[in-house]
């Protein structure tokens, strides 16, 4: 039985809500799939940890662009019945988690990211916006503290693991250019004091990685072509699957409360 | 390593118990004092703990795997949150009852080493398939209810370290079971589709829940002297018939019935279950249950594909602590 997709009604601050709100539940959603297959039981804990609070992110994002649309849209309407063409996370959160190394270092390239994201987010002239930034941002701190510790032990551990560190590196380097695109609705918000010009955390976030790439005896790629589309649902052939798992109970039984 | 600072079991492994040492010990167990790390104790008891303790461990190490199946599906945020940390919580279970049975004097490593070949046991309930989302809401409610009868007396083990971790798990336990009954309630109380999955999932776990309670009394090798050590405090089928009798009601309220048509309430208000299937138990404990090769081929694959990242750590702290000592020595 097929459900049909809703509709949302993508004003420049829904739009904005739901990049970060998609970013967070999809990243949330692969470091959900590790739990049970981690190499050791403490990462078991930690993935799942941060996924929960990656989950619990994107919630909140979500009620925020449900009440800002003003229709009868909800958090679970937003996340299950939505087409991949309707979702609008990065590229870098959907690429599969592979090895260890690079479910690490998608998580250090998108926790770098979004910790300054967040804490930037804190000024926002929107309370609702202001205050999940607050709590969000002291969960990324924590994010990005294990995954660079990660990069460090796994970059300066065994040839295997640092041969593997890099390849991550190499492979997911061409993700990250997209976490700074801004388009005309988004530059209007970031003029009005709403929504965060990642253009001003470039430089902290190149910082923060070169530093940690560097200590881990890693380096970064030369070449700086950049990928993009997620930001308008033009996504990788991945996101269609981890969609179809996500949504299979809603879209096999559609209008059920669970 | 917390082992590190205990007593090990070396005068023991040379056989010299001594019969003084051994009543000291049973009349502090009979005294209802908590047995500790350092303490004496006999090689028998702390064998007998060790296996009990890394077997709970194990169990709740491979529960991760059937739950787990379902995170990536769950029908809601809210459920797919509320799973997910489920899991992490038996996951967490796992790490304290390792770290309980290192005070005996094993390692993670060997006792993980034990399970993933084939020798140390876990419970039989996790070798058989979730299907469908109903059996996220039937193991929280039936396997948690059950895992919770088992352990609540646990909480005064003589062991002072395994008391301690059941208190701790009983009570995320005893929520799980909660939970799991909040989605049983959920679903049979929705559409006549989701009531039938409510149904259908009882009928495959009702049997196998009962038999993780363990053989009948007349057949069980560890009973006698656990229960003189004061390890077990209720005999198999005592805890099994707590649970029916506690589960039945409980099943009356959803509007399910319980898969046991030759069930019946005897005068004294116990609900009288039928004959269980002993031989299906014992195939499952012996590897032919519908998931025990599935279970164990996904523990090892993440243990052999994890090997490189606990090199990797193991090799940067060596490569620290050098530089660490270098430094120091300048």
């Amino acid at each position: 039985m097929a459900v049909a997709n809703i509709q949302v009604s993508e004003t420049p601050l829904v739009l904005y809500a739901l990049r970060r709100a998609d970013d967070a539940l999809i990243l949330g959603h692969r470091l959900s799939e590790w739990c049970g297959h981690a190499p050791m039981l403490e990462e078991d804990m930690a993935l799942s940890n941060i996924a929960l609070d990656l989950i619990g992110q994107a919630r909140e994002l979500y009620a925020f662009a449900a009440k800002a649309e003003r229709r009868d849209n909800d958090e679970d309407k937003l996340a299950y019945l939505r087409d991949v063409r309707q979702y609008r996370n990065l590229l870098l959160v959907e690429q599969p988690n592979g090895d260890f190394a690079q479910t690490l270092v998608r998580q250090f390239f998108y926790s770098a990211f979004a910790d300054l994201c967040w804490r930037a987010m804190m000024s926002s002239r929107y309370t609702t916006l202001a205050a999940i930034a607050a709590k969000s941002e002291k969960e990324s701190a924590y994010h990005l503290r294990h995954a660079s510790e990660w990069i460090i032990r796994l970059g300066d551990g065994t040839d295997e693991s640092h041969r593997r560190a890099q390849a991550a590196i190499d492979h997911l380097w061409a993700f990250t250019g997209e976490m700074f695109s801004v388009d005309d609705g988004e530059r209007a918000l970031i003029q009005a004091g709403i929504a965060v010009d990642p253009e001003t955390l470039r430089g902290r976030w190149l910082q923060t990685i070169s530093d940690v790439v560097s200590e881990a005896t890693l380096v970064l790629p030369q070449n700086n072509w950049m990928q993009q589309g997620g930001r308008t649902g033009r996504h990788s052939e991945h996101l269609g699957h981890l969609l179809s798992e996500l949504q299979s109970m809603q879209r096999t039984f559609p209008g059920l409360t669970w | 390593m917390y082992t590190q600072a205990l007593n090990t079991a070396e005068t023991e492994d040379r056989g010299l118990e001594d019969a003084a040492k051994a009543a000291e010990f049973q009349a502090r167990i009979d005294a209802e004092e908590r047995i500790e790390p350092n303490d004496w104790m006999p090689a028998a008891y702390r064998k007998t703990l060790t296996r009990q303790i890394s077997q709970h461990a194990h169990s709740e190490i491979v529960g991760m795997l059937p739950e787990g199946n379902w995170i990536t599906r769950a029908p809601t945020l809210r459920r797919k949150a509320a799973l997910l940390a489920k899991v992490q919580d038996e996951c967490g279970h796992g790490l304290y009852l390792y770290a309980a049975a290192e005070t005996l004097g094993a390692s993670r490593e060997e006792l993980v080493d034990a399970m993933l070949a084939g020798k140390a046991k876990y419970s039989s309930i996790f070798n058989y398939p979730t299907l469908t989302w109903a059996d996220i809401g039937t193991i929280g409610w039936l396997v948690d209810g059950a895992a919770i009868m088992n352990q609540i007396p646990l909480c005064r083990c003589s062991y002072g370290p395994y008391a301690r971790a059941m208190i701790r798990v009983c009570k995320e336990e005893s929520f799980h079971q909660r939970q799991g009954y909040e989605i049983m309630l959920t679903l049979c109380r929705g559409s006549d589709e989701q009531k039938a999955m409510a149904q259908d999932a009882l009928n495959r776990w009702w049997w196998p829940v009962l038999m993780m309670f363990g053989p009948p009394d007349v057949a069980s090798q560890h009973s006698d002297t656990s229960t003189r050590w004061k390890i077990k405090r209720f005999s198999n089928d005592e805890l099994r018939q707590k649970f029916v009798d506690a589960t039945v009601p409980q099943a009356q309220y959803l509007g399910l019935t319980i898969p046991d048509p030759g069930m019946t309430q005897d005068a004294d208000g116990h609900w009288r279950y039928s004959e269980i299937d002993w031989t299906e138990f014992k195939q499952v404990l012996a590897g032919n249950g519908p998931c025990n090769r599935d279970r164990m081929a996904a523990r090892r694959k993440a243990h052999e594909e994890g090997a490189w990242v606990r090199e990797a750590a193991a090799a940067y702290a060596a490569k620290r602590a050098r530089r660490q000592t270098a430094q120091a020595a300048e």
